[in-house]
């Protein structure tokens, strides 16, 4: 199998779904009991399912490799996913600790410049502005129990 | 007669400042996220949900299904000024609408469409009215094995319906009821693939899945294509069609109200498909195909009636059977359950006013849209001037704070930026999410009344086939799949979704 067979869409995806069926099967057998058709354990589900999930992407896998026709992924873009990936997190994770008001701004800045014509002149304003409308609208007006400013 | 006096309990239920301005609010927030192309009702809808914990049940629901047939409405602005769907149910809306707007004949577009969806509405909600009532009485008849059957069914009917190859559908259906095992088994109390993390003992949350797959993917999709979105249409014209518009349209707006309507109840069905059909039929049906793509107003007035009425009877299996057909209606079904309420054919006895104060709700909420859309339509235009730039970030910011107030959960923010990430590689490999989405709703009560159905039949699947309503049910989904391995019908099929 050549490596330029991955860049073929139901290659990949036929493989993805595949082993995920193969996992959820296996996990169902070993961690789960089965029971029988008339009592059905947690497993019995669980393993019906992996077991089809496999053979569909049995399915996809070897039709993709036989046919002739060929549908390539095309370029992934790593920025955008990785820059709206770390604005999201750092929400996450600045939200408990210091703040809605901070984690806005981060959001806003971190993610903000994931597209080609961002300016960091534009995305500090609309970042606080955000933060205010968030403390006026979800922090006051709805009341959602999330903490503003650093406790 | 009943249907009056049913609507005439939901007519009383609505009719409070309260519920009305709820309607008003979300067929204007429809509109608003329907005009903005990348964000659609499934996300709003999903970053809603958290703030109806404090309404009442009526004034939510009311609130959420507005947000879904207003965005049917607003798609279409968009399609026509800007060439661009705002809503993926106005891709066909784009072809003759924007060349009609090339024409300086905006205004005759936007109003058939504003028209010609209000009509189709209005007869939605009869339909809905006229149809609960009898079908919920007979879905009061299932036992778990018909209702196996009938899921069965409906994520058939979904992979038929879906765009796209029915092996990879199929499979999202599959992974999609995979993810929906993820928590603790309420059977046995065992807690299934939740690789030890307490988060996860209670399921991955719908608001998460939907957000990541929807929402977030989206945006990043987004930045991914460098889109020109230049408002064409300087000046919109009269929004009042001529006559000879009208005498073109009527017969398109009828047809696609009746396509519209049957398309919305079938599982997998709903707004997207039923413009698609209703474009291909005009088209086949007019005497100059030539014309469409070049302006035709007949190419706008039936796919947008379509689109409308598809939006509304989708709530048809949501409320007399408790089935989602489709992703905004599997939304619904976690709006209920937030309220507790189990969707089902017992809602309608159960909670009257509730019932049918949203079917109400439907028609009153057509109408502020055709009467608040026309004059809005300046504040619409002036709004696609902003830029995606900084569009995307206020989004990102509504999705993230949408997902934490659910449970005040850091770990789920995350959660749904691995479905995000996950959702934008089903894009590259150009396997659909939508299917997936209904496998996970579905997929926790299909293996409860696989249980049950079995436990009562001592272990025997044969009763499957031996119960008369479950044996009519797999003998259509039988009919269906075979519909798919018949070549000429697969063509039309993918046609359908080509043009």
């Amino acid at each position: 199998m050549s490596l330029s067979l991955f860049k073929h869409q139901d290659v990949v995806a036929g493989l993805l779904f595949c082993l995920t069926g193969l996992v959820v099967a296996a996990v169902s057998v070993h961690q789960y009991p089965l029971g029988s058709a008339m009592r059905m354990g947690a497993g019995y589900f669980p393993l019906l399912l992996g077991g089809f999930l496999a053979i569909l992407g049995g399915t996809v896998l070897l039709r993709a490799i036989f046919s002739r026709r060929r549908h390539f992924i095309g370029r992934l873009m790593f920025k955008p996913v990785l820059l709206i990936g770390a604005g999201v997190l750092a929400f996450a994770g600045l939200l408990g600790s210091i703040g809605l008001a901070a984690a806005t701004l981060a959001l806003i800045a971190l993610s903000g410049s994931a597209h080609h014509e961002s300016r960091l002149r534009e995305l500090l304003p609309l970042g606080l502005a955000m933060a205010l409308f968030g403390a006026g609208v979800f922090v006051w007006g709805l009341g959602l129990p999330l903490s503003l400013l650093p406790a | 007669m009943e249907l009056i006096a049913h609507l005439g309990i939901g007519l009383e239920a609505i009719l409070t400042w309260q519920n009305l301005g709820y309607c008003l609010l979300g067929a204007l927030l429809g509109t608003l996220i329907g005009v903005l192309p990348g964000l659609g009702p499934v996300a709003t809808i999903a970053m809603l949900l958290p703030v109806t914990y404090g309404l009442p049940p009526l004034s939510a629901l009311i609130m959420l299904s507005g947000i879904y047939y207003g965005a049917q409405y607003g798609g279409s602005t968009t399609a026509i000024l800007v060439n661009l769907p705002g809503e993926s149910s106005s891709v066909v809306t784009c072809l003759d609408g924007y060349a009609l707007a090339r024409q300086g004949r905006a205004g005759a577009a936007l109003g058939v469409a504003a028209l010609g969806s209000f009509f189709a509405g209005t007869v939605a909600t009869l339909v809905i009215a006229a149809a609960a009532a009898p079908l919920s009485e007979f879905a009061l008849k299932f036992g778990p094995t018909e209702y196996f059957s009938l899921m069965l069914l409906g994520l058939i009917a979904a992979v038929v319906l879906a765009q796209g190859d029915v092996f990879k559908a199929v499979a999202m259906v599959v992974l999609g009821l995979v993810l929906g095992l993820v928590g603790t088994d309420v059977n046995s109390g065992a807690e299934r693939f939740t690789f030890g993390i307490p988060e996860l003992a209670d399921g991955i949350s719908f608001v998460v899945l939907s957000m990541g797959l929807f929402g977030i993917a989206e945006i990043i999709i987004n930045l991914e294509r460098a889109e020109n979105r230049d408002v064409f249409a300087t000046r919109i014209g009269s929004l009042w069609p001529t006559w000879q518009d009208m005498l073109k349209s009527w017969k398109p707006v009828l047809r696609g109200t009746a396509l519209g309507s049957l398309l919305g109840i079938l599982p997998g069905g709903g707004a997207v498909l039923s413009s698609f059909s209703s474009y291909t039929l005009e088209k086949k049906l007019a005497d100059d195909p030539s014309r469409f793509g070049k302006g035709a107003i007949e190419g706008v007035a039936g796919p947008e009636a379509a689109n409308n009425a598809g939006a509304q009877t989708s709530f048809i299996p949501l409320l007399v059977m408790g089935l989602p057909s489709n992703a905004v209606m599997a939304l619904m079904v976690g709006a209920m359950m937030i309220h507790g309420i189990v969707p089902g054919p017992q809602v309608m006895e159960e909670r009257p006013a509730l019932f049918w104060g949203l079917i109400v709700s439907m028609w009153i909420g057509n109408l502020f849209l055709v009467l608040l859309n026309m004059p809005l339509i300046g504040l619409w235009v002036r709004l696609l001037k902003v830029p995606y730039r900084l569009l995307y970030p206020v989004i990102l910011l509504f999705c993230c704070i949408g997902v934490y107030s659910v449970n005040n959960s850091a770990f789920e923010v995350g959660l749904t930026l691995f479905f995000g990430v996950l959702g934008y590689l089903f894009v590259k490999l150009d396997c659909e999410p939508a299917p997936l989405l209904l496998g996970f709703v579905l997929g926790p009560m299909m293996e409860e009344n696989l249980r049950r159905a079995m436990l009562l039949a001592r272990g025997d699947a044969s009763v499957f086939f031996t119960r008369p309503i479950s044996l009519t049910l797999l003998v259509i989904s039988a009919l269906l799949l075979c519909l798919l391995a018949w070549p000429k019908a697969r063509k039309t099929r993918d046609l359908a979704f080509q043009e």
